[in-house]
């Protein structure tokens, strides 16, 4: 069932995920914007990395913030506010830890019972998105692991 | 395979070689660019844009007496694989969100 999601770069800019729910809207968008659901789904225990803390402000101006790592010393932060919060249909939050980051829009479309999910990425040049892609930069050795896997990837495709 | 992995490593473990393919992504550049830009001599800068070669990060056309490096294809292929990984971590917070649907729904139907 994996192949479910789907990642595709539409444009220069824009990165986009989409999945089917087997639920109502209402019920999809409920889990993403509960911090004590997020906190159930956001960190799966296969990336590793465990989520800290969550705190979520879910209304148009309001902040949220997302702890990373395995204890306060090391922990990152994903920080940043919510432009737009329109239950059950549509989410719009900035990505502030870095001026190149992306603002996500989260839409919640709802057919026959099932709910298709779009997670829009748009980035502020494609500088940013390729770089966020290429991960040359001072964020280098969190990545080193990530790199890891893409070369295995590579060698498996030669 | 294993030759090309430890390529791939040995060119990115250093931090001016890194910069040259973060400078290339912004635009090509000669070997004297390069050089000027991370203070080093022609011939060093030389070394390293021969490592990065190698391993296939970058390509390099001498037109005259000006030799230009791009990036590679393999950043189309790093590109790729990327996504792939990105999009293996989003199916997973999504099993995981299926469970917590689910979760919902049953709490939702025991209260009616």
């Amino acid at each position: 069932m994996n192949d479910r999601t789907i990642v595709e770069r539409k444009s220069e800019r824009e990165l986009v995920v989409t999945r089917t729910f087997n639920a109502p809207a209402r019920i999809v968008f409920e889990a993403w914007t509960k911090p004590e659901l997020m906190k159930l789904w956001w960190a799966p225990k296969s990336t590793g990395v465990p989520l800290l803390s969550c705190e979520m402000d879910v209304r148009s101006g309001g902040m949220y913030r997302l702890e990373f790592g395995h204890d306060a010393a090391t922990s990152s932060s994903f920080f940043g506010k919510y432009i737009e919060v329109t239950p059950p249909s549509r989410l719009v939050w900035t990505n502030d830890e870095s001026e190149d980051a992306a603002v996500t829009t989260v839409t919640f479309e709802e057919k026959d019972g099932q709910t298709l999910l779009v997670l829009h990425e748009l980035y502020p040049s494609k500088e940013a998105l390729d770089e966020a892609i290429i991960g040359m930069d001072e964020g280098m050795p969190e990545q080193f692991g990530q790199l890891d896997e893409l070369l295995v990837t590579l060698s498996a495709s030669v | 395979m294993t030759a090309r992995l430890d390529a791939s490593f040995a060119a990115l473990s250093d931090a001016t070689r890194r910069g040259v393919l973060e400078q290339l992504g912004r635009s090509d550049a000669s070997i004297t660019e390069l050089a000027d830009k991370f203070h080093m001599t022609l011939t060093g800068m030389k070394k390293h844009v021969g490592v990065l070669e190698h391993a296939g990060f970058v390509t390099t056309v001498k037109v005259g007496r000006v030799r230009t490096c791009k990036l590679g294809l393999r950043r189309l292929e790093e590109e790729a694989a990327w996504i792939e990984s990105y999009r293996q971590l989003w199916a997973a917070r999504f099993d995981a969100l299926d469970g917590v649907v689910e979760e919902l729904k049953r709490r939702e139907k025991n209260d009616e």
